[in-house]
Order: C-alpha cells, then structure tokens, then sequence
C-alpha cells in the first residue's frame, strides 16, 4: 500500500446525469472519504437546462443534486466531507440556494459554507464577442458561428481547476459549478490540498489523468469491462471509484471494501484510452497531460497505482461547447418473428419507404436498421443473419427540418401492424414521439475574454 | 503463425466527440503489442469501418499501456444527439473492432 505522507481520498459518485441515485449516498457511508465529486452534465444536458431556464428563472440545474445533498447531509456535515459538482447547468447560483435550502431541511442550516463558480456561460455574449471579431469557428468543419447563429441555444466555457480550488480555500465545503472540464471537479480539490501552482505541470497532468480514470464513476471499478467481465464479481453492488491522491502526482485508484466490482491495470487502462484523441496532447484548460508517460501497477486487490505523469504548459484558450437547434427527428420499431424475420422486416422497410414517398415526405436522412442482426456493427462486419433467427426488430428513424414531415412519419409505422408483412409484434404506448435534434458546435475562445466568478456564502 | 480474432489477443473501449469515435485497442498481454503495431494499421481499421465510417481513420501509439488509440472521422451518423443509429455514440464500436483478423 506504500507509505503515504499525505494523501486525500476523492470518490467520484456520478458519470453522468441519471447515474446511480444511490452511488453518492454508498460513497458517503461505505467508509473515509475527503471529497465527493459527482459529474451531471453531458453536453446534451446544457441545452435541455437552458430551455427549462428559459421557461423558468429558478430551473436550469441539476435537481436531482440538492436532493443528494439531502439525503447525505448528516455525513456531509459531521464527518466534514467536501462535495463538489458541476450541478449547476446554466444556474449555479440557484443550484447553490438550492443547497442551502435541502441542507436546512435536513437540520443543518447555517452550518457550512457554499461555494459557487460562474463565468463559464457567455451565451448573452456572442453578439459581443462576435462584433469583436471572435468567430468561434467550428473546431471541427471551421465554419464561423454566424452560419447558424440564430439557432443557438447554449454556450458554455469548459472552465478549469483553479476557481474550485479558489472556493474550497475561501471555505467552502460544497462546491457548485456550471460547465467546467470533467476532470476539474477532483483536480481541482488536488490543488487545494497540496498547494500545487499554476505551473507544475506534472502534478496538474497528473491530476488529470486521475480525473479521466474516475470521471465516468464505475467504468472504473469493472463496469463495462471485457476482460473477464462474467467473473466481476457482484455487479449490482459494484463500488464507484476512489482517487487516493498524493501531493507529489502519484495516485492509487481504488473502491471501498465491501463493494462489488473489480479494480484491475486491464480495467482502468480500458477508461484511460475512452474519449481521448492523440494520446500525448490530451487538452485541458489547466494543463495539456501526455498520457504515453502514465505508469501504472496493480499494488493489491482492487488498487492499482500511478506514476510518472508528465505534463506542459495549456493553451491560450479554452474550448466552448456551443449547442443549436438543428431540425428534428423520430424512430419507431415493428418486430417481426421466426420464419424469415429478416425478410420480412426488410420488406417492411421497402413498404415503408415507398409509402413515405407517395406522400411526398422529404427528409435529410432515413436510416433502418435491425436490431438483432446489424444495429451495432451493419451488414458487413454483421455477416448475413440466419433465416432462422427468432426475431429482429425494424428500427426505422428520418430526420429533417420540416416537422410537419417527421410528425407525419410517425402515423406511418403502426398500420404495418395490420397492412404489411406477417407475424409481427409492435411496442404498445403509440406512435414514436418527435425530438428536436440539438447539434453540436465546439469552438475555442482566447482565455483572456473568459473571467471566472467565484462566491462563497454561508450556507 | 496462427490467424487470430482480435478478441482473442486484445480488449477495448470506445466512445465518441461529436462526430468522431474513438476506439482504444489494448493487447491482453505484452508480447502480443507488436503484432498489433504492425498489423492493425489506420488503413486496414478504416477498411474494416468502411460501411459506418465515411472520413479517415488515425492511429496513435501508447506502447505504455501497450494500447492503441484509434479516431475514426465521420463515424457516427452526425454524432451522439444528432444520429439515427442505435448505437448513436459508437459505445459497441470497440467489439466490432475486436472482429478483426490478424497473424501471430
């Protein structure tokens, strides 16, 4: 286990918005921990927030937070446990009343200090920014925003580390950020506790690749892993990882007894190399992490330890998720069963396509698929399906910017229930519902436009 | 020299940003890195993807974690909310990679 100097313990309890509920209360009482660190937003989840923000002044943030806070309240605030997370959405400052208020529900009012940090939206400044000659150019297909400018409905800075490091020495003991990067909710407790600056870049390298091996909560700990996967033990009570951190940059990744789940060089190796892109360029806003300098060794069960992290100097600028309305879309599903469940459903599809053109739909796409046989990994590399294959699903979905087309596909799966190929079955709970399609645009700004704003009050 | 299944010598994980799906492919066991090196080249991957990814494929090397990263452009139907797919964020992407046939 080695000798540690110093060394805090920070579990993360949540991947992603609608992960485990339970995960942080476990976290909070399966035994010693300094921080809990919990990720709510996806990049699908700002756009949904700033609608209901839109809607109404008090939403706009992750809910389902103050009620963690509630629940968990007596071990937060008796064993001293710091919290910090990016529930805040596109209202931090409400999400940060709404931690108060739960904590006072649950008997513990004006007992801990709140921290917010803002700055990371700057959807009211894109005219401004803009008219100043910053064209946050698509990162990806480098078109300018004005393109499709007027269809904007988030844009928020991916801020980094220090302002939560910033809010824990002003005292705060839950932290609550809008966007910042997934790794600096336990970066950034790293730095506050060991002092590091803005320009050690080893140990801020290293506290990002311990952010990347946690940040998706149990893909760490035997969640989806391949190897060996049927012999993980005890998946319903898998554990959610535990970052042992070090002032020096050297890590342990671990879970608390008890839990079920696996902690393996095979399994974290499999979360250091998801959704990276070049390996020795891995771009934060703090520091830019080589991850072909990571050293790692299982040390005992469920431990495996890091070391050798090395890092450089970041960027000028940060990176900008920008997401805009960008047409709609639906998906509907028939299943057909054993003999020739392939054929038929392909010739459902044909029956399908050529009615949608009698009606004279237009779309920017149809894609159909059968689940069962293609969905995953088309035709090719599916191989042709057995004729005696007991089922397949037809999965059939069209996207386009004419909702009145996308509504009226809709109505034209169910009559296949009655007027197409023989024996098939449908899910009850009618026609598919149409989804506006929110699209992705990610773009950089100069870090000096940016200024992160960080109060602290009672709570 | 045998003819193997990827699934046999290696394991994986994939994910997406944007557009772009990102498979890493990591040997199971040390001496079997090389093989991987020399044979699961960014051509013969994008030749493998050729029905579902319509842009270029690249490699980097992480001979640390014996593992190799892979970006496949124009993978994912328009990306995770704007796709039709099932698999919308290329989540199994990393299985049908292991499907792949090399020489050890």
């Amino acid at each position: 286990m080695g000798n540690y100097s110093f060394m805090i313990r920070i579990a993360n309890a949540q991947g992603f918005w609608g992960d485990s509920l339970e995960a942080p209360i476990e976290q909070l009482r399966g035994g010693p921990i300094d921080y809990l660190t919990l990720d709510y937003l996806a990049e699908v989840t700002m756009s949904i927030l700033q609608k209901q923000f839109a809607r109404d002044p008090l939403a706009g943030y992750a809910r389902d937070f103050p009620q963690m806070i509630e629940r968990g309240a007596k071990e937060i605030v008796e064993r001293g446990v710091k919290v910090v997370a990016n529930a805040g959405g596109v209202n931090p400052e409400t999400c940060g009343e709404a931690v108060g208020a739960a904590l006072g529900r649950a008997g513990y009012k004006g007992r801990l200090k709140i921290g917010v940090v803002t700055g990371d939206n700057i959807l009211s400044r894109l005219d401004d920014l803009m008219a100043r000659g910053i064209e946050l150019r698509n990162m990806d297909t480098g078109e300018a925003l004005e393109s499709i400018r007027s269809r904007v409905r988030s844009a928020n800075v991916y801020l980094g580390a220090f302002p939560i490091a910033e809010a824990l020495g002003a005292g705060a003991q839950i932290v609550v950020t809008g966007r910042c990067s997934d790794v600096a909710l336990s970066l950034g407790p790293s730095i506050h506790e060991f002092g590091w600056k803005r320009d050690d870049w080893d140990l801020l390298a290293a506290g990002v690749v311990g952010g990347h091996v946690v940040e998706c909560g149990a893909q760490a700990t035997g969640g989806n892993c391949q190897v060996d996967w049927e012999t993980i033990p005890d998946l319903a009570g898998i554990g959610y990882p535990i970052l042992e951190a070090e002032p020096d940059g050297r890590f342990a990744i671990t879970k608390h007894p008890d839990t079920g789940g696996r902690v393996t060089v095979a399994g974290v190796t499999e979360q250091l190399v998801y959704e990276i892109g070049d390996p020795r360029a891995y771009i934060t806003p703090d520091v830019i992490a080589d991850f072909t300098t990571i050293q790692l060794e299982q040390v005992g069960k469920d431990r495996v330890r890091f070391w050798g992290v090395q890092g450089r100097p970041a960027t000028e600028f940060y990176k900008v998720s920008i997401s805009y309305s960008a047409g709609f879309k639906a998906a509907g599903t028939m299943t057909y069963g054993w003999p020739d469940a392939v054929k038929k459903a392909r010739a459902a599809d044909r029956i399908l396509r050529t009615r949608l053109e009698r009606l004279g739909l237009k779309f920017a796409a149809i894609h159909s698929e059968y689940v069962g046989a293609n969905a995953c990994h088309g035709d090719l590399l599916s191989g042709e399906p057995s004729p005696d294959i007991a089922e397949v699903t037809l999965r059939v979905g069209v996207r386009g910017d004419d909702a009145a087309a996308v509504e009226r596909f809709t109505r034209e799966i169910a009559p296949l229930a009655l007027n197409g190929p023989p024996v098939v079955t449908y899910p009850s709970g009618g026609k598919p519902k149409v989804e506006e399609v929110v699209a992705y645009w990610p773009a950089l700004i100069p870090k000096s436009e940016v200024t992160a704003r960080v109060t602290v009050k009672e709570g | 020299m045998a003819r193997v299944q990827l699934r046999e010598i290696a394991h994986a994980r994939s994910g997406d940003k944007g557009d772009c799906s990102n498979i890493g492919l990591i040997a199971l066991r040390p001496e079997h890195y090389a093989a991987l090196v020399e044979q699961v080249t960014a051509e013969r991957v994008k030749e493998h993807f050729r029905e579902l990814c319509r842009g270029r494929v690249e490699r980097f090397e992480l001979p640390n974690l014996h593992a190799l990263n892979f970006l496949l452009y124009e993978a994912l139907d328009g990306g995770g909310t704007v796709s039709l797919r099932t698999d919308a964020q290329g989540k199994t992407f990393s299985a049908a990679l292991l499907r792949m046939k090399i020489e050890i």
